[in-house]
């Protein structure tokens, strides 16, 4: 299942090893319908201290592959059907559940979306950063009390000595996101995930969020993996980007390099469907039709039916195209990624404003 | 709700940060929090919610008071009535309710006081049923939680046990059962009760827990290393304390009612300890004559277990968010 699974290699600016390495990575669910394909064959890898983005539609298989290196994919249904995770040359999908639940939450931590309903109604917001320390080394109660006080301090939460006594339903949604935050930062852990950290969120509180992660990240130094959809986050705190689409991924680069000549047609869509504050657009260019069905994913390249590109292309609809290796850390799996400059120029045309810079 | 006060606007329109309390959405018990003009308003916890809510519950207020006489007189039955509950008095035997020597029972056949016989016996009821409803608490939350939290063949190996015992003729086996194994002990009775009454707790901790379980809370938890016990007993349980409360009332209730069946089919408790359903029974033979023998312990019986469903009613009314404050 695993298909073209390209290596990217180690660019100058990333020193060392990958801290966190998915090779071929497969996840499928089986339902009534059939096996959906949620992922299929995705590869990235994330270096200590930076920041990867993964962007794409919901459906994309974004948050299935952080959720199987973890191993929080309900089995059944789910199945992880191949591929490998290395944290530091160790396959996490090789651990047994006892060895993974020492990984989790101190190795990998863990932030999720939705901040309203990650944190239990009845344990004080104290009570449960207490448990993520607690979880994994014994510590004297005072001092895990100390730690739990610094680590909401660090989040900027306020009063944090009165704010560890009190339950969730007394803090608001944005101190609720940061209270996540300082629970997963509390095991200095080598890999972040943050699960669309800020969807959930009101516009306002966003800047402030995604700030304290930031913080968190430098203070952990941690690799740290920013699932969004939301491309305005991924230029705010990315390093470099995965786009996935239909469980595979279709282009990964540099923030300048996404922003600035995207490779592939779907992330050129993606960039002309987004309205910008600064530029005065005449219109915005949607993605044609419809996510798609990852039960019954489309032949060949699964963007092909929404792709302009890729019109009248018989190698679209029927080969599965490979992840291109175009430079370092720069990746594109579209067949015809050296027609993008132009695609570019057109989508530019009809819009009215340019998808920032030419190809470099 | 209106009764709140509500901070007034500020000239200025918005509230500056300043202005408003460190803790904007507290709802702490006992809390107060003082806006800068001085108007207080006093937060609301659930818990605050919920006592309010309980306390306004008429009918389970007065079930408590109920309960709580009937126990108290109960258990200090020794101290409340002149007469020991074996003591005979020849002289007044089969005598109809009166203030005459403090008989306000009557006495029965061989002029026992009837007043210490029935509250000794709700004595006795009302421990059988605290042990009974201890252990098939115990028994139904871990079945259930086993069940919700792993699924599976686990769950389907537990649910399976629980339709077994749900569909067994509680009053048959039981009988038998306590004829075999109860020898008129009350805790052993009790624990024979317990092995068949944890069936519906059972199903219902495995149902709230089925949906806890997706709960991101709960993915979170996991996320952060946390071990399936102490998902289970930190995460899970706490949330479930609602159903079991409710459904422990009624384990309550029914345990007392079956327990005084089996006495009255003289497979309960062993004379000389009075338990109601063997007082009813001893009553049955002189009911058309001395009507309080079986009427009183019956009153009191029904009594008892009424009240412990109506409180039962009123903690479910309470503990529901979802229920509008009439």
């Amino acid at each position: 299942m695993a298909r073209d699974i390209a290596e990217p290699s180690t660019q100058p600016m990333r020193v060392g090893e990958p801290l966190l390495s998915i090779r071929g990575l497969v996840t499928e669910f089986a339902t009534a319908d059939g096996v959906v394909h949620a992922v299929d064959g995705v590869s990235y890898d994330v270096y200590p201290g930076e920041t990867v983005g993964v962007v794409g539609e919901s459906g994309s298989g974004k948050s299935v592959t952080v959720m199987s290196l973890l191993g929080l994919i309900p089995q059944p249904p789910g199945r992880i059907a191949g591929g490998e995770v290395l944290l530091e040359g160790r396959d996490l999908l090789q651990l047994d559940s006892k060895e993974l639940r020492k990984v989790r939450g101190k190795e990998v931590a863990m932030i999720f979306q939705d901040p309203m309903t990650s944190l239990n109604p009845v344990l004080t917001v104290g009570e449960q950063i207490a448990e993520a320390i607690t979880s994994h080394a014994q510590v004297a109660k005072d001092e895990v009390r100390r730690r739990c006080v610094a680590l909401l301090e660090l989040v900027g939460v306020p009063n944090p000595s009165d704010r560890f006594d009190q339950y969730p339903h007394e803090y608001s949604g944005g101190m609720r996101q940061r209270a996540m935050i300082a629970m997963a930062i509390a095991n200095q852990p080598k890999i972040l995930i943050a699960d669309e950290p800020t969807t959930a969120l009101d516009v306002t509180i966003q800047a402030q969020v995604l700030e304290v992660l930031a913080a968190a990240q430098r203070e952990t130094n941690a690799g740290t993996i920013l699932i969004t959809h939301d491309l305005g986050v991924i230029a705010e705190m990315a390093d470099r980007v995965v786009v996935m689409y239909g469980g595979r991924v279709v282009e990964t680069g540099s923030v300048d390099e996404i922003f600035h000549s995207p490779k592939h047609p779907y992330t050129l869509g993606l960039l002309s469907s987004l309205p910008r504050p600064n530029v005065d657009m005449e219109r915005l260019l949607p993605i044609p039709g419809n996510p798609p069905s990852l039960i019954n994913l489309p032949s060949g390249c699964a963007f092909h039916p929404r792709c302009h590109l890729g019109e009248g292309r018989s190698s679209c609809r029927t080969e599965i195209p490979p992840l291109h290796q175009l430079g370092d850390g720069r990746h594109s799996a579209c067949h015809f990624h050296d027609e993008m400059a132009e695609e570019t120029a057109r989508v530019e045309r009809e819009t009215g404003t340019t998808i920032e810079g030419d190809d470099a | 709700m209106t009764d709140e006060i509500r901070p007034r606007p500020h000239q200025h329109g918005f509230p500056t940060p300043e202005d408003l309390p460190t803790d904007t959405g507290r709802e702490q018990a006992d809390s107060t929090d003082v806006y800068s003009d001085g108007t207080e308003v006093e937060a609301r916890s659930q818990w605050l919610l919920f006592r309010r809510k309980f306390l306004r519950h008429k009918l389970a207020m007065g079930s408590i008071v109920f309960l709580f006489i009937v126990t108290v007189l109960a258990f200090f039955v020794e101290q409340i009535t002149p007469h020991a509950f074996d003591e005979p008095n020849i002289l007044m035997r089969q005598t109809a309710p009166t203030f005459e020597d403090w008989h306000l029972f009557g006495t029965d056949q061989i002029g026992r006081d009837y007043l210490t016989r029935v509250l000794l016996g709700a004595q006795i009821s009302l421990r059988l049923a605290a042990i009974v409803a201890v252990l098939s608490t115990v028994i139904g939350v871990t079945i259930g939680a086993l069940a919700g939290f792993y699924r599976g063949w686990i769950d389907s190996l537990l649910m399976r046990i629980t339709d077994l015992v749900l569909v067994i003729p509680l009053l048959a086996v039981l009988l038998v059962a306590s004829a075999l194994f109860g020898g008129g002990d009350p805790v052993r009775i009790a624990i024979l009760l317990a092995l068949f009454l944890w069936t519906s707790l059972a199903r219902i901790v495995r149902g709230v827990f089925l949906s806890l379980r997706e709960k991101e809370y709960v993915q979170a938890a996991r996320a952060c290393g946390a071990s399936d016990l102490r998902i289970i007993v930190r995460h899970m349980l706490p949330n479930t304390i609602g159903p079991i409360v409710v459904n422990l009332t009624l384990v309550l209730a029914a345990a007392i009612l079956i327990e005084a069946t089996l006495s009255f089919l003289g497979l309960g408790v062993n004379p000389p300890l009075p338990a109601l359903g063997r007082l009813m029974d001893d009553g049955r033979s002189s009911m058309l004559t001395s009507w309080w023998l079986i009427i009183l312990p019956g009153v009191v019986l029904v009594s008892i277990a009424l009240a412990i469903n109506f409180i039962g009613d009123g903690l479910r009314d309470a503990l529901d968010p979802t229920q509008q404050e009439s």
